[in-house]
């Protein structure tokens, strides 16, 4: 029975179609069946970062819509086999992406794999409410920047209510996962640190992903950073934090928090 | 291209990234501005429209797969048919 996980952020271009190829591409490497899901209709971009864009035959509207069964609109990574992609649509009108129709799509991949990994577009919108709704974990990606961190405050409210889980009573597993980040830069004082970012969300720290050319070169030859340069400092990063997805270990993250909560409770409710 | 060589060592991947983009926009502009058609979705449709005529096989038996290429793009149609429907015997 898959684990259904949610990549992302509110705001645009933080990381979170990047972040989605790497982890995807790394979880599949160690073994573990991987389904994809761009909820990106209209501007669908995983399966240009995946290198899979020649390959598009059916999309998610698609499958909700019944012209295509799930096994036939999959396609299927020619690097890693236990990789694959369900595209987003790119002409058909958003209406189509029904909360009924989405739920019948994650139910039906659940049973055939281990990880469903829902790309999620920007904003708060439709698109982006029904790609976190049936999730267990979410890897919220936020860069060191006043709006994406704003962005991820309220997107991580949205994960506390908006959720099947959370109307369950239960919880979203939460993960921050912070992007494009330059040490340097943080350490003249230009962006956020890590602890500010930390301390003013107040989710547990999945990994961080630094600011490298090695992520747009990847991006160029349609290589998610993991598989197209798997010894670079991001490739390594988000190849830590599928460790930790795992459940490997998360001793120094809830350390983290325990100290940070104390500090800045989030939401009461 | 030669403009550009003096780049070549940090960007040798732009011309992958060029070359990625040209084909699939070719393809795309004609789909998204909505007056042409898309000939994939067209091909599919027609293929399956032909299949379903003369075989009741289930649709997820039917895989299309496609490779859309600069100059050539292929489409892979793999039907698996069941015995009983050709009246043939498997081979072994
Ligand atoms: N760690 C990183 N280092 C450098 N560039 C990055 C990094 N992560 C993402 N990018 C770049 O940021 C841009 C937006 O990334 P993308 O994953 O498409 O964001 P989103 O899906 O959140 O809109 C892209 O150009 C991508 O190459
Ligand atoms: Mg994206």
């Amino acid at each position: 029975m898959a684990k259904v996980l949610v990549v992302t952020s509110g705001k645009g271009g933080v990381g979170k179609t990047t972040s989605t190829a790497a982890l995807g591409a790394a979880l599949a490497q160690s073994g573990q069946k991987v389904a994809m899901i761009d909820f990106d209709v209209g501007l669908r971009n995983l399966d240009l970062i995946m290198g899979a864009e020649r390959r598009v035959v059916y999309d998610l509207i698609n499958v909700i819509k019944g012209d295509a069964k799930i096994e036939q609109a999959l396609i299927r990574d020619k690097r890693v086999e236990t990789l694959h992609l369900l595209p987003a649509s790119q002409t058909r009108d958003k209406d189509n992406l029904t909360d009924e129709g989405v739920a019948r799509v994650i139910e039906g991949l659940r049973e055939k794999f281990d990880w469903i990994i829902c790309d999620s577009p920007a904003g708060i919108e439709r698109g982006a409410t029904l790609a976190m709704r049936h999730a267990d974990v979410a890897v919220v990606v936020t860069n060191p920047e006043v709006s994406s961190i704003r962005d991820s405050d309220r997107i991580i409210g949205m994960l506390d209510s908006k959720t099947l889980k959370a109307e369950n009573g239960e919880q979203v597993e939460k993960h921050l996962l912070l992007t494009r980040y330059d040490a340097g830069r943080a350490q003249r004082g230009e962006i956020l640190k890590v602890e500010d970012v930390l301390e003013i969300l107040s989710i547990p720290l999945l990994a961080i992903i630094p600011e490298s050319t090695e992520v747009l070169r990847s991006s160029n030859l349609g290589a998610p950073v993991t598989l197209g340069s798997p010894n670079s400092a991001p490739a390594r990063a988000y190849l830590d934090a599928v460790r930790k997805l795992q459940g490997e270990t998360l001793v120094e993250v809830q350390k983290q928090r325990g100290l940070f909560s104390k500090l800045f409770a989030r939401r009461a409710a | 291209m030669s403009l550009f060589s003096f780049f070549k060592k940090n960007t040798t991947s732009a011309p992958v990234a060029r070359e990625r983009l040209q084909v699939l926009l070719a393809h795309e502009r004609t789909i998204v501005g909505g007056g042409e058609s898309d000939l994939v979705a067209i091909l599919r449709e027609e293929i399956m429209a032909v299949i379903a005529k003369h075989l009741a096989v289930p649709q997820d038996k039917v895989q299309i797969k496609m490779d859309r290429g600069a100059s050539v793009s292929t489409l892979e149609v793999d039907i698996e048919i069941p015995a009983a429907l050709t009246g043939l015997r498997p081979a072994a």
